[in-house]
């Protein structure tokens, strides 16, 4: 399984960890990585299993990127991210982002990060590649503005 | 790993010229000759040649000898890119997450 993980320590109380990750989203989410056509205001994942995870933007219009697999707070929040090798909400291609919360003490929380499946892509890509004809150059060209930020 | 997210950054990087991108498209579509390019994009066969030798440098094609011609291809690691380019946002991301719930006081 092909999977990106991460580790990391947060001074804060695993409550405020998990509500600031699930519930203010928004409020750190990097504002140019987002999918919409006018500029991202809010991502909201709604607090429970199926709910959506999307994002809202400055006109008013929203995009999914996925869902709520597993809402059990504040120890582990299990996201669905449903977006394609070229960024388009794909309800067929699911991705797993799995973030835990163990609290090491009151105020000091480790966060691991895990998003995995990421093998997934290959098959959503070579799909878009067969509906398409149009292949790798336009997703690595997307990759390219969006990494360029 | 570093080996890997410098060879797609040179990849990013190949792509940025319109032209070559427009070489890289057409492979995308079809397997094809330096000849078969250069007759379907207005570039001539020695730019079609330098274009390609800098998409190959890059990892983002490969070719096969054909009897006489040489065919080239995509190269289809571009999940490897997806990955990369992942890795990199979920950095900043997390960096970012870390930062705003450190910043809020106890409610």
């Amino acid at each position: 399984m092909m999977a990106i993980r991460k580790q990391l320590i947060v001074e804060a109380p695993a409550e405020r960890a998990y509500r600031v990750f699930a519930e203010n989203m928004g409020r750190w989410w990097p504002k140019e990585h987002h999918i919409g056509k006018s500029p991202l205001q809010d991502c909201i994942v709604e607090p429970r299993v199926n709910g959506r995870w999307y994002e809202v933007c400055e006109d008013g219009s929203q995009c999914d990127w996925g869902k709520v697999l597993t809402w059990d707070p504040p120890r582990r929040l299990v996201l669905a991210w449903q977006l394609n090798p070229e960024f388009r909400y794909d309800p067929g291609l699911v991705t797993e982002v799995e973030v835990s919360f163990t609290a090491l003490g009151p105020k000091r929380t480790q966060v691991d990060f895990e998003h995995r499946n990421l093998e997934r892509f290959g098959a959503a890509a070579e799909r878009l590649r067969k509906e398409m004809g149009e292949g790798w150059g336009q997703i690595l060209e997307s990759f390219a503005r969006t990494a360029a930020h | 790993m570093a080996d890997a997210s410098s060879r797609h950054l040179e990849g990013f990087a190949a792509l940025a010229d319109p032209t070559r991108r427009r070489v890289f498209e057409r492979l995308a579509k079809r397997s094809s000759s330096v000849g078969e390019i250069a007759a379907t994009l207005p570039v001539s066969r020695p730019a079609v040649s330098q274009h390609l030798k800098v998409l190959k440098e890059a990892g983002l094609v490969t070719d096969i000898a054909a009897g006489t011609r040489r065919v080239y291809r995509v190269d289809p690691r571009g999940i490897e890119a997806m990955k990369n380019y992942l890795d990199r946002f979920w950095d900043r991301a997390l960096a970012a997450f870390k930062a705003a719930t450190e910043k809020e006081t106890d409610s």
